[in-house]
């Protein structure tokens, strides 16, 4: 059973890490434009000025 | 004023609802003469629209920076700041294909980042992620796990589980600390108990080595509930934000003649007493002021509800919100006084809003059984145990397993579960519900009563006594009508195509405004317009008339009338059939309110009702008991709808009328009033449904924890199951 001690501590890192990811997708408008966003994925044109981070993180 | 096409509502409940005002920043970073202007594009829809626009945009010299946002379909420019840009850029995205309406920036800018709602996400993603790792540890303990290694998950789970409730919780905290402050019970107060009696139990239990530990239970309630609130939060953000934007759609600006006599456009609140305005035809009147110079008939349907044009000369007072119809006006901008309209107006939204009674929702029903029961079956296990056995700590233990079973998971998202789910169906039909609570009472409705002018009708007017004019005479007037954009001379060129009338040969037509038209006739002068433009010194007639006088022959009546709305029929139809009793309550004269209501199968109407009127006749309806659904648009039903008990406006209709109704019809689309009143009462069945689901758990459930043989894993498994029923059944509403 010790192999808890390193498998519980990898889960709950791999855990916080996808929650941190959460967080920084809200605090920089990640969701302001989800349609928009699977367009523009979809076109040539290099988006070299993506608005979402010339605002504040708060 | 109010636009007549079909506004645009580019948010819906299926994105996330967090507006911005990120590029605004960028803006003002760049230069003070650069503006930012929001436009509407309810057009665009895929990756090649947006570097369409985005490209072809840039590329001008004026453009700082354009960005589209496809989710709300709108696009956002930085641009120099040059007089008349707007309607440049209109103009252009329009030839380009992309139909496009200004949004008014300062009415946007109240959208601001809905700070509430991300503290939400962020407190729901913390109890959602301990949620998880908690249950997944939690599944050695309920598997059979002992000893040492129940032991380290039990200490695991404290170590997630505590800060995160103490996080994830305070909503709950707060909101039951409110209400106990004033002595009241709410539905926080059972959740806030059962968190932190939970979390105390557990830990005791966890330090002693006991068996169970209520850690997932926890954690799970708090997900469950914080993800009720969310979605009650977002059903709201996403009604407040597309109403914002109907109102921004709306842009107030003036044509302002200035004392050298030139012509500027300003905005609305720039104008000041005095000021000279110029109203060209079938635009609205911005102001209330007094015409002084030019001739004119204007549409008061807006304001009154009467289809009467109104016709106006130097000197006479105007109301904003009248459509000029004819000529060209300039007005002089009075100060607002005591009396005008509107303030009359405001003052009895207001009264009338006061004199409401406050609904007690479905939700605060149930909490008011739910909230008392559920404390006093704890504390009663409690005691019973705790004397009956002398193990105080098993007492405690039981307690709290009874808390957490019965605690409202189930409940708290039985109603925004329906609600969202609801809402949003009511969306993708063109309704916005503004209120979740609205619609909980529109399913109670048994009456409607409907506005007639631009409601029932198109405001659109329509010849009727067109066959009972003879060929000959229909052909002139049919000649005389050709050119003139007044609604009644379209209204006769369209019965003359209909009925196949080749307009006769006339010479030297000129248009008076305000007056009507007069024109030659083999030698003979012709005149079709107002009363007293033909000669007629006095009638009888109390309807939209205009008279045709051919020579020196006795002139002829042609009698106008509004077009109704082609749903509007079936939709009546359909109320009188589902049993609710329909009524018609219009600001205009007797003669075509009777004949409206008869086409269209309505007993009751009531016509020249003044605002005043309409409220006092829903009052006299609420005092029935009955529980009324008013449907208006005009100035004139603003009280009405303020004081109803739910209402409905269109898109169409004005400002106020808007902010006082509680559903607004989007899409412009009357036959959803007898669609949406059946959904809510679908709505309202599934809630009630949810409330029984909710109760057969508990019933189960709550013996067996009384009797003291609850485990967690049965915990976690009743407030699982029971939400996850409660949401399928919720979304069962959204698809069909």
């Amino acid at each position: 059973m010790n192999i808890l001690t390193i498998l519980i501590p990898i889960s709950l890192g791999l855990g916080s890490v996808g929650l941190l990811a959460f967080f920084w997708m809200m605090r920089h408008n990640q969701y302001d434009d989800p349609d928009g966003n699977a367009n523009r994925i979809l076109s040539d044109r290099f988006d070299d000025v993506p608005d979402g981070d010339t605002d504040e993180a708060p | 004023m109010a636009m007549a096409e079909t506004p645009s509502i580019a948010v819906c409940p299926a994105c996330v609802a967090i507006p911005t005002d990120l590029i605004k920043s960028a803006g003002e970073a760049r230069s003070e003469r650069s503006r930012r202007i929001e436009l509407s594009l309810p057009t665009i829809h895929c990756a090649a629209c947006i570097s369409g626009v985005e490209t072809s945009l840039s590329k001008l010299p004026e453009i700082e920076g354009a960005r589209v946002n496809l989710t709300r379909k709108r696009v956002t420019i930085t641009v120099k700041d040059i007089p008349g840009i707007e309607t440049y850029l209109i103009d252009l995205l329009t030839s380009w294909g992309y139909p496009a309406k200004e949004l008014d920036s300062a009415a946007l800018d109240q959208e601001m980042v809905d700070k509430a709602g991300r503290d939400l996400l962020a407190r729901l993603a913390v109890s959602g992620f301990a949620m998880m790792n908690v249950m997944l540890l939690s599944f050695s303990v309920w598997g059979g796990a002992e000893g040492a290694t129940r032991e380290l998950m039990h200490w695991i789970s404290a170590v997630i589980a505590l800060p995160t409730v103490a996080f994830a919780g305070v909503p709950f905290y707060k909101n039951a600390w409110t209400a106990l402050r004033v002595g009241r019970l709410n539905m926080d107060v059972p959740i806030s108990l059962a968190l932190i009696l939970a979390s105390a139990v557990s830990l005791m239990e966890t330090i002693e080595g006991g068996d169970h530990a209520y850690f997932d239970a926890a954690l799970s309630l708090t997900f469950f509930l914080l993800l009720g609130r969310y979605l009650d939060h977002r059903t709201r953000v996403v009604a407040r934000s597309a109403a914002v934007e109907l109102a921004a759609l709306e842009v107030h600006r003036a044509e302002r003649i200035n004392a050298d006599g030139t012509r500027e456009i300003v905005p609305m609140d720039a104008l000041r007493e005095g000021d000279m305005i110029a109203v060209a035809a079938g635009a609205r009147i911005p102001v209330d002021g007094v015409v002084t110079s030019g001739r004119s008939e204007l549409d008061p349907s807006m304001l009154t509800g009467e289809t009467m044009p109104e016709a106006v000369e130097p000197g006479t007072s105007v109301i904003a919100g009248m459509l000029n119809l004819t000529g060209a006006l300039v007005v002089r901008t009075e100060g607002l006084g005591e009396d005008t309209l509107l303030q009359q107006i405001t003052r009895l939204v207001e009264s009338a809003e006061a004199s409401k009674n406050k609904y007690t929702s479905l939700a605060e029903k149930a909490a008011t059984v739910y909230a008392p029961l559920v404390h006093i079956l704890s504390a009663a296990a409690f005691l019973f145990w705790g004397f009956y056995s002398g193990d105080w700590r098993l007492a405690v233990n039981i307690a709290a397993a009874v808390l957490i079973i019965t605690c409202p998971c189930a409940l708290g998202l039985a109603v925004p579960a329906v609600l969202t789910a609801a809402s949003g169906r009511l969306f993708r039909n063109g309704v916005l519900l503004k209120e979740g609570i609205a619609l909980e009472r529109l399913a109670e409705v048994d009456t409607v009563v409907f506005d007639k002018g631009g409601t029932l009708t198109t405001g659109k007017p329509q010849l009727m006594n067109g066959p009972a004019v003879s060929a000959q005479d229909m052909a002139v007037a049919v000649a005389m009508a050709q050119g003139s954009a007044h609604p009644m001379s379209k209204a006769i060129g369209e019965f003359g195509k209909a009925a196949g009338i080749v307009p006769a040969t006339l010479t030297d037509i000129i248009e008076e405004p305000g007056m009507g038209t007069r024109a030659v006739l083999d030698g003979e002068e012709v005149r079709l317009g107002r009363a007293v433009w033909c000669g007629v010194e006095s009638h009888d007639v109390a309807q939209s008339a205009s008279w045709l006088r051919i020579g020196t022959a006795a002139p002829i009546v042609l009698l106008f009338e509004d077009t109704m709305r082609p749903e509007a029929a079936e939709t009546i139809a359909a109320l009188l059939d589902d049993g609710v009793d329909v009524q018609i309550l219009s600001g205009d004269v007797p003669k075509p309110v009777e004949d409206a209501a008869e086409r269209l199968g309505v007993k009751t109407w009531i016509a020249e009702a003044t605002p005043a009127d309409k409220v006092a006749v829903l009052k006299r309806l609420a005092d029935d008991d009955h529980k009324v659904l008013m449907v208006g648009d005009g100035l004139n039903d603003a009280a009405a709808l303020a004081g109803a008990y739910v209402s409905i406006s269109l898109a169409s209709a004005v400002d106020a009328s808007r902010v006082s109704a509680d559903l607004i019809l989007v899409g412009d689309d009357l036959s959803q009033v007898s669609k949406s009143l059946r959904l809510a009462r679908v709505a309202k069945r599934r809630i009630i449904e949810n409330f029984a689901i909710a109760a057969v758990y508990n019933l189960i459930a709550v013996p067996i924890a009384l009797m003291g043989f609850a485990t967690p894993l049965m915990a976690a498994l009743a407030m699982s199951a029971s939400s996850i029923t409660v949401s399928l059944n919720a979304i069962r509403l959204g698809r069909k």
